[in-house]
């Protein structure tokens, strides 16, 4: 990821709070501010994505169950590039929280029948963020593979202990078949899906808003901080523990939301929400689509759905070939992700026009 | 013989004899990322290509079982150079996330490749008879296959302990993984043993992989299921040591065997729980540097 960050570094260093703080005049302090203010705000091409949201709505309204999926894997996307793009953390056990999320609303239809779904969205958030905290808490001292080991560990435990008690989990076999209430009593839930897609989207939307403020608050500088150089952060005496599990905690709570939205919309859940699997793959397409830059999370959730979806059918075999390949690609010649490659292109290209 | 102590002696046979395995196979992992700090994630890949070679050697050609490990072992070895030349010394100087993604898309490739040519259904390997069966030890009877194991796994400890501790490259290894820079300054090509000590860790998975067949079964899926166990191992051991290698092997095949002969619920439970205590006491495992 080393070359992700090159884009990065020469902004933090004019433009961060940190660097205009020594001793600064009021008038670099405020050009700092408005550079924050000015890096904040929203750029028209910023819609794009959430008009071909509403697009596909239109055109693929057959497709909706589709388009739901791909806006959960979007938001679990989205939550490990917060704590994987800006804090650098490295785990392959993130599938932890997607299930937790999964089955927290699961529980709560099956075992207190409350299958009211903005409240299950809450619960989930909620009682996922204690648990990231928590690990977060135990494991954010250690770095590199022992950290990679735990997270992983902590997955698998989880599913294990899931099987252990599968009468009340289910097992693989999982809980299927689980009702919910109209969503704010209106909509129903209806075979295409497009209440769902709707609903899932628009809490898409207010995830996305709230992990665009975080990057570009003074913490989300301070993570970016954490992720160059874990040494200077501590000399220049900034919480950095601290910060990572608040991050952690935020990233956990996102994953289990999107979890939850998993149960909801499928009506179902099994032990395999915390797969080895699940983990491998948010990564893999977070990394394809460029991590640390937010809208890397919507371009590699939605080429990694399509391309699974039509590849898989033809063979699953030559799907996971494909995936395999893609990756030695990505890291050997586009260690930036698709999103890297576009800009470098329009780079190439506006050089060559302009000379 | 009382039971309990009966089911002792089998725990502890069988998890020593999945140490073995364990120790086999990890043992190359960990002096690989030990020397040049590379997570080699494929290395569960190179075991199961290991794995599918003695089966072709044994169904398809006739060779007999112990030949064909050691064909394995050396063919495997010696493609992995390909590898390492190819693809991997491309990124020893990038960051962790970067090693795990483009190990985890080889072995992706390599599961894909080998569903492709031998079909997802497990595969087994004909035994010569000594193998087969049980061993009488005098106070009760032991599976020989199990048996045969044990002694490959001392055997193998034996020579690598003599390799690492008294032979010069071995004195090269340990200086080169204490200290890269020191090694290379006083004159030791560490390029060129990072080579040699990646092929024979992959020919040791590759051996450990065709042992596996009759103990755990071969499938494609094996590339990615017991990496994990390998990963446990190593960093439970310590990156780069031969002796916690072998204590992680041993402490988590008999946990690992215990549990599953006690908790047969519980199953891969204890294996992860007891990695997670170690790592929480001890982040850089049993004899890893802090």
């Amino acid at each position: 990821m080393a070359v992700s960050e090159t884009m990065n570094a020469p902004e933090a260093s004019n433009g961060s709070p940190l660097s205009a703080h020594e001793g600064a005049p009021e008038s670099a302090r405020e050009r700092a501010a408005q550079y924050v203010v000015s890096r904040h705000r929203f750029r028209p091409a910023e819609a794009l994505p959430w008009l071909l949201a509403i697009a596909a709505y239109f055109i693929f309204p057959d497709r909706m169950t589709f388009g739901s999926q791909v806006a959960i894997m979007i938001m679990f996307a989205l939550s490990l590039d917060l704590i994987l793009g800006y804090a650098g953390i490295v785990t392959l056990g993130h599938a932890a929280f997607f299930g937790i999320g999964a089955y927290t609303v699961a529980l709560m239809v099956v075992r207190f029948g409350w299958t009211e779904p903005i409240s299950g969205l809450f619960a989930a958030a909620i009682l996922t963020g204690i648990f990231g905290f928590v690990l977060g808490w135990f494991t954010l001292r250690y770095r590199g593979l022992t950290l990679i080991m735990l997270t992983l560990a902590t997955a698998i435990m989880l599913q294990e202990a899931g099987n252990l008690r599968s009468d009340i989990t289910g097992g693989y076999d999982g809980l299927p078949g689980l009702t919910f209430k109209p969503l704010f009593g209106i909509f129903n839930y209806d075979l295409y899906g497009h209440a769902y897609y709707l609903y899932a989207m628009a809490a898409l939307a207010i995830v996305f808003v709230l992990v665009r403020r975080i990057v570009y608050s003074p913490f989300g500088q301070a993570l970016t901080g954490i992720r160059e150089n874990v040494r200077r952060m501590h000399a220049i005496g900034s919480p950095v523990h601290r910060r990572l599990v608040t991050v952690y905690t935020i990233s956990a709570a996102i994953a289990g939301v999107a979890g939850a939205l998993f149960t909801q919309t499928n009506a179902y859940v099994t032990l395999t929400v915390f797969d080895f699997d699940n983990s491998a793959k948010v990564m893999v397409m977070l990394i394809l689509g460029g991590t640390g830059r937010l809208y890397g999370a919507f371009v590699g959730a939605v080429v990694y759905l399509i391309l699974e979806d039509d590849l898989s059918k033809f063979s699953p075999t030559f799907w996971q070939f494909g995936i395999g390949l893609l990756l030695v690609l990505t890291v050997l010649f586009a260690p930036r992700g698709l999103l890297g490659l576009i800009e470098n292109a329009a780079a190439y290209l506006s050089k060559r026009f302009k000379s | 013989m009382p039971q309990y102590a009966n089911i002792a002696v089998s725990i502890l046979f069988d998890g020593l004899a999945y140490a073995m395995f364990l120790f086999i196979t990890s043992v190359g992992l960990s002096v690989t990322m030990g020397l040049m700090n590379f997570v080699n994630l494929a290395h569960g890949a190179f075991a199961m290509a290991g794995g599918y070679l003695v089966v072709t050697l044994t169904r398809s050609l006739g060779v007999p079982f112990i030949p064909s490990l050691i064909v394995a072992a050396v063919v495997v070895g010696a493609v992995s150079v390909v590898f390492e030349r190819l693809l991997y010394r491309r990124l020893y100087r990038a960051t962790d996330l970067e090693q795990v993604l483009l190990t985890i898309g080889l072995a992706f490739m390599a599961i894909a490749t080998y569903t492709y040519f031998y079909g997802p259904i497990p595969k087994s390997v004909p035994l010569p008879r000594w193998l087969e069966g049980d061993v009488n030890l005098g106070f009760r009877t032991f599976p020989s296959y199990r048996a045969f194991l044990i002694v490959v796994g001392f055997l193998l400890i034996a020579v690598l302990w003599y390799g690492f501790e008294r032979t010069n490259i071995g004195a090269k290894i340990r200086a080169a993984v204490d200290n890269r820079r020191m090694a290379q300054s006083v004159g030791i090509n560490v390029d060129r043993l990072f080579t040699l000590i990646f092929a024979l860790g992959s020919g040791l998975a590759a051996l450990g992989g065709g042992l596996a067949i009759q103990l755990l079964g071969l499938n494609p899926s094996f590339a990615v299921i017991y990496l994990v166990l390998f990963l446990l191992v190593v960093a439970v051991g310590g990156l780069g040591s031969l002796k916690g290698t072998l204590l992680a092997a041993l402490v988590l095949g008999i946990f690992d065997t215990a549990g599953k002969y006690l908790f047969a619920d519980a199953g891969g439970f204890f294996i992860y729980a007891i990695t997670v205590l170690v790592l929480l006491v001890k982040p850089a495992g049993f004899y890893g540097r802090e």
